[in-house]
């Protein structure tokens, strides 16, 4: 199966039944800079893309487009079936689109419960299924669920921000630099659960500066350097070449 | 005994009507981020308009009250999100202010022009009659209006903590875009904050205009939100179960002082000294909440640098400008227009200048929002008319210098709490000053305070020509003093500070004393600036520095371009002219502009499509070059940064 494809051709496996993320020709950017110059990339339901690239090379500037945050100058992108570029960010959030941005992304002055409550607005679950789920993969949240979040720990409040995957059964996961600033034990019980989410048959992208944890997840890996996709593959042989795409680009 | 039993009961009535409009402000304010300087103003319209209803077209209370509550003011604060503050988006904090700002004069304008102030309105309690408790006789308007507070109060926990439309209230400020991506539309939740905080309005105006015996009047309804603000200011915008307690404790202590103490002053006294209690409060629950920890803000929103005029394109400026005010003082001379020259109007323009020169150097550069130019103008005015008879240097000199230490005075309990602090205490300022001493007729006089014409030894500017000679070269002065200050050391300190005073402090600066000085200096220009208007129009009256006044010259600043020179003088230009040609529509004018030049930030004169025709003329662009720079990249936002220092976070 070929999960990922380069250069401006036709993806193979679009369809508007595709229920994981179609991105054909993207360009997208701020203002008068563009950011990214032409992006194509398929990752079908049940793989797991790991995008990696220097800073400021559009990894997140890709992640805000795919999640309908941020209008592309030009380009498809499909995203659990439906038009990103047009459906505005809460509507694919609740057609099964989940999105952990960068930094921690949990509401400092909510509790852990609050939070777990507000996790049903994207529909599929009630809130004691919300709380079931969570509580048994992370026991340590049970323990936190009368705290606020801004006083969690880093990896509790990551922990807390990807509890949203649980329930519901997204068809699509996106998750942004999930391992800043956390302790490699942390990384690996988070990436674990990402496996764990693929194995069900979600469609997973995944950003990183440089992450060997993530690369033993990924079913696919590509290099991005200033905007342009430079490698892609299966995650060993990218691996090997890509540190080298870092210090050229 | 009966006595205080009476001031307790009024004062908790009063009380929890503060309480019930300062909900309204915190959840407007938890749910936006945006202070709502309009609260007060919603208010108004709500009293007038059930008014409208129940006596002029005797619609039963409880429906009026419904098409009022229910429905009128929730629409409006949809409206206005959805038209005014929506479009706001990502832009610094700021500008919301100034549109809020701009929807207080344009309401309070509108008003005007609907409801004739000639004509009394009495707005019957909603329930009449009494009931008698423990001795005391308690109107059953009392006992309804602190219900309906406790209905709110409660409804409001239980919104905020139980539901989870109330949760996704409390994150919305926090993280609009992360809220988006839980499922939740930011957009419609901010749209309730303000739905909601507009019903809390409408409510609080029509239980307080219940209790206004001798007719609900505009302004006095308008401000008498400010109690309000202090009591926000108490829950630090957030707390909700704080501002309900500061609420009931301002009333009651607003109702003994009134009782108690007020009857035993002179005569004048007893009637300033009410209208100056708010400001009282205002003042001490702004001592007394905890510093705001600085925080860096999250995102830059300046991208296009201001340029900064030379000091030679200054000073072939400002001959330009001597020059075309030399002309123009040929050109008019003993040209009569309703018993006032034109040369005396040229004079006004050019004091008003001045004070428009002060906000340049408060707003523009060191970004502090101050809302009291023309209380501080007044107070020059009326230093000019009683030191040394009127007219004199000494005069001059002793308004500049007690302008700036008033404006020290008035900066120094906010400067710890960030500038939503100091735009809220100059607006609480402005008004006490305008109500409780400007009013007074002991100050300026039945008929106006006789300033006089400036005498300085050896020569007299008892002509028009030379007087609007003299305030031309001040205001050339302070123009050039504001440029030069832009220029230094300590102008690259204030734009700095304006940027990110948590930046700013981490390089081992003062925030509180940068802020003070500025604020100070600029007092002390604006009372310049009202000497010299003393001067040029001869008599100043109370009604010439209201604080809607300087509200709206405020806001033609910022529609022209509160970073210019150009942009002052423009102001100044703008208001004489209106208001002598269409006073009503003063307040229209402003609000309208800031509105429509809130997202270009540097206003008008900031505007792209103007720094494209100036860049093709270097230089030569208005008396002072235009504001910004031409020719750069324009990323994301156009320039203009702002943190206000209010807090975010979730309602407590």
């Amino acid at each position: 199966m070929t999960s990922l494809r380069l250069g401006r051709q036709q993806p193979a496996t679009v369809g508007p039944g595709s229920a994981g993320v179609t991105v054909t020709g993207l360009r997208a950017g701020y203002g008068r800079i563009e950011v990214l110059h032409g992006i194509d990339l398929v990752v079908p339901a049940g793989s797991v893309l790991a995008l990696f690239g220097p800073n400021g090379a559009g990894k997140s500037t890709l992640l805000a487009v795919v999640r309908g945050q941020l209008r592309p100058t030009c380009g498809t992108v499909t995203v659990g079936g439906l038009d990103a570029v047009r459906t505005p960010t809460e509507r694919l959030a609740r057609a099964g689109v989940c999105a952990v941005p960068e930094g921690r992304a949990v509401f400092p002055n909510l509790t852990v419960r609050e939070h777990l409550r507000l996790w049903t607005y994207a529909g599929g679950a009630g809130v004691g299924e919300v709380e079931a789920a969570t509580y048994e993969r992370f026991p340590r949240l049970a323990e936190r669920r009368h705290q606020l979040a801004g006083t969690l720990s880093g990896g509790e409040q990551q922990m807390l921000a990807i509890s949203r995957a649980l329930v519901g059964s997204p068809k699509v996961l996106l998750l942004d630099e999930l391992s800043t600033g956390l302790a490699p034990l942390v990384v690996a019980e988070l990436y674990e659960l990402v496996a764990a989410l693929a194995a069900t048959g979600m469609a997973v992208l995944l950003v990183e500066q440089f992450v060997t944890t993530a690369l033993a997840v990924a079913t696919q890996a590509a290099v991005l350097v200033h905007g342009r996709i430079v490698r892609e593959g299966p995650p060993s042989q990218v691996a090997d070449a890509a540190l080298g795409d870092y210090l050229s680009g | 005994m009966s006595d205080f039993l009476q001031y307790t009961v009024f004062g908790v009535m009063l009380g929890a009507g503060f309480a019930i409009a300062a909900t309204g402000l915190v959840v407007t304010y938890a749910a936006s981020g945006v202070f709502n300087f309009a609260h007060g103003a919603v208010g108004m319209v709500s009293a007038f308009l059930y008014w409208e209803l129940v006596v002029h077209d005797h619609v039963p209370v409880v429906l009026a009250l419904a098409v009022v509550v229910a429905v009128v003011a929730p629409l409006g604060g949809a409206l206005v999100e959805r038209v005014l503050m929506r479009r706001l988006h990502g832009s610094s904090a700021e500008r919301p202010l100034l549109v809020t700002l701009g929807l207080l004069v344009v309401v309070t304008g509108v008003a005007t022009l609907a409801w004739s102030p000639t004509v009394t309105r009495i707005v019957n309690p909603l329930v009449a009659g009494t009931v008698r408790v423990a001795g005391v006789n308690v109107e059953i308007q009392y006992v309804v209006t602190v219900g309906i507070a406790a209905v709110v109060a409660v409804g409001l926990r239980l919104l905020l903590f139980s539901t989870r439309t109330g949760l996704a209230l409390r994150a919305v400020v926090d993280d609009p875009e992360l809220l988006a991506m839980v499922g939740a539309s930011p957009d419609r939740v901010s749209q309730l904050g303000w739905m909601l905080g507009f019903a809390l309005a409408a409510v609080a105006g029509v239980l307080i205009a219940g209790a206004q015996s001798t007719g609900i009047s505009i302004a006095a309804l308008t401000l008498l939100v400010v109690n309000s603000y202090a009591a926000a200011v108490v829950g630090r915008l957030r707390s909700i179960p704080a501002t309900f307690v500061a609420a009931l404790g301002i009333g009651v202590l607003e109702s003994y002082a009134n009782g108690y103490a007020v009857p035993h002053l002179a005569a004048n006294l007893q009637t300033d000294v009410p209208l100056v209690l708010p400001m009282v409060f205002f003042f001490v629950a702004l001592a007394t909440v905890p510093a705001a920890r600085l925080r860096a803000t999250g995102r830059l929103t300046t991208v296009r640098a201001q340029r900064v005029v030379g000091s030679h394109q200054a000073a072939l400026s400002g001959l330009a400008f001597a020059a075309v005010v030399v002309l123009f003082a040929l050109a008019f001379a003993g040209a009569q227009a309703d018993g006032t020259t034109v040369l005396d109007l040229g004079g006004e323009v050019l004091a008003l200048g001045i004070v428009g020169l002060s906000l340049v150097l408060v707003t523009g550069f060191a970004g502090q929002v101050s809302l009291s130019p023309f209380a501080f103008m007044g107070i020059g005015a009326f230093v000019m008319g009683k030191v040394a008879g009127g007219g004199s240097l000494l005069g001059l000199v002793a308004a500049v210098v007690a302008c700036g230490l008033l404006g020290a005075v008035v900066a120094l309990p906010t400067v710890r709490l960030g500038d939503l602090y100091l735009a809220l205490a100059t607006f609480a300022f402005a008004d006490a000053v305008a109500s409780g001493f400007f009013a007074d007729t002991h100050v300026f006089g039945s008929g106006g305070l006789v300033v006089g014409r400036l005498v300085l030894p050896g020569l007299s500017f008892g002509g028009d020509r030379a007087e609007l000679l003299l305030v031309a070269g001040c205001f050339l002065a302070c123009a050039w003093l504001v440029l030069a200050v832009r220029r230094s050391l300590f102008g690259r300190r204030l734009v700095a500070l304006s940027d990110s005073p948590a930046a700013f402090a981490t390089l081992g600066l003062d925030v509180s004393v940068t802020r003070v000085v500025v604020f100070a200096a600029g007092a002390a220009m604006a009372g310049l600036g009202g000497a010299l208007y003393g001067t040029v129009v001869g008599v100043v009256g109370t009604s010439d520095f209201s604080v809607f006044a300087g509200v709206i010259f405020f806001l033609l600043v910022a529609t022209w371009s509160v970073r210019s020179v150009s942009g002052a003088l423009l102001a100044a230009v703008t208001y004489v002219v209106l208001a002598n040609v269409w006073d009503n529509g003063l307040g229209l004018v402003a609000g309208v502009g800031v509105i429509l030049v809130a997202r270009t930030t540097s206003g008008i004169l900031g505007a792209e499509a103007l720094q494209r025709l100036a860049s093709f003329v270097p230089g030569s662009a208005g008396p002072s070059g235009p504001a910004g720079e031409p020719g750069r990249v324009d990323l994301r936002e156009p320039e203009g940064s702002f943190s206000l220092g209010g807090e975010s976070g979730g309602v407590g």
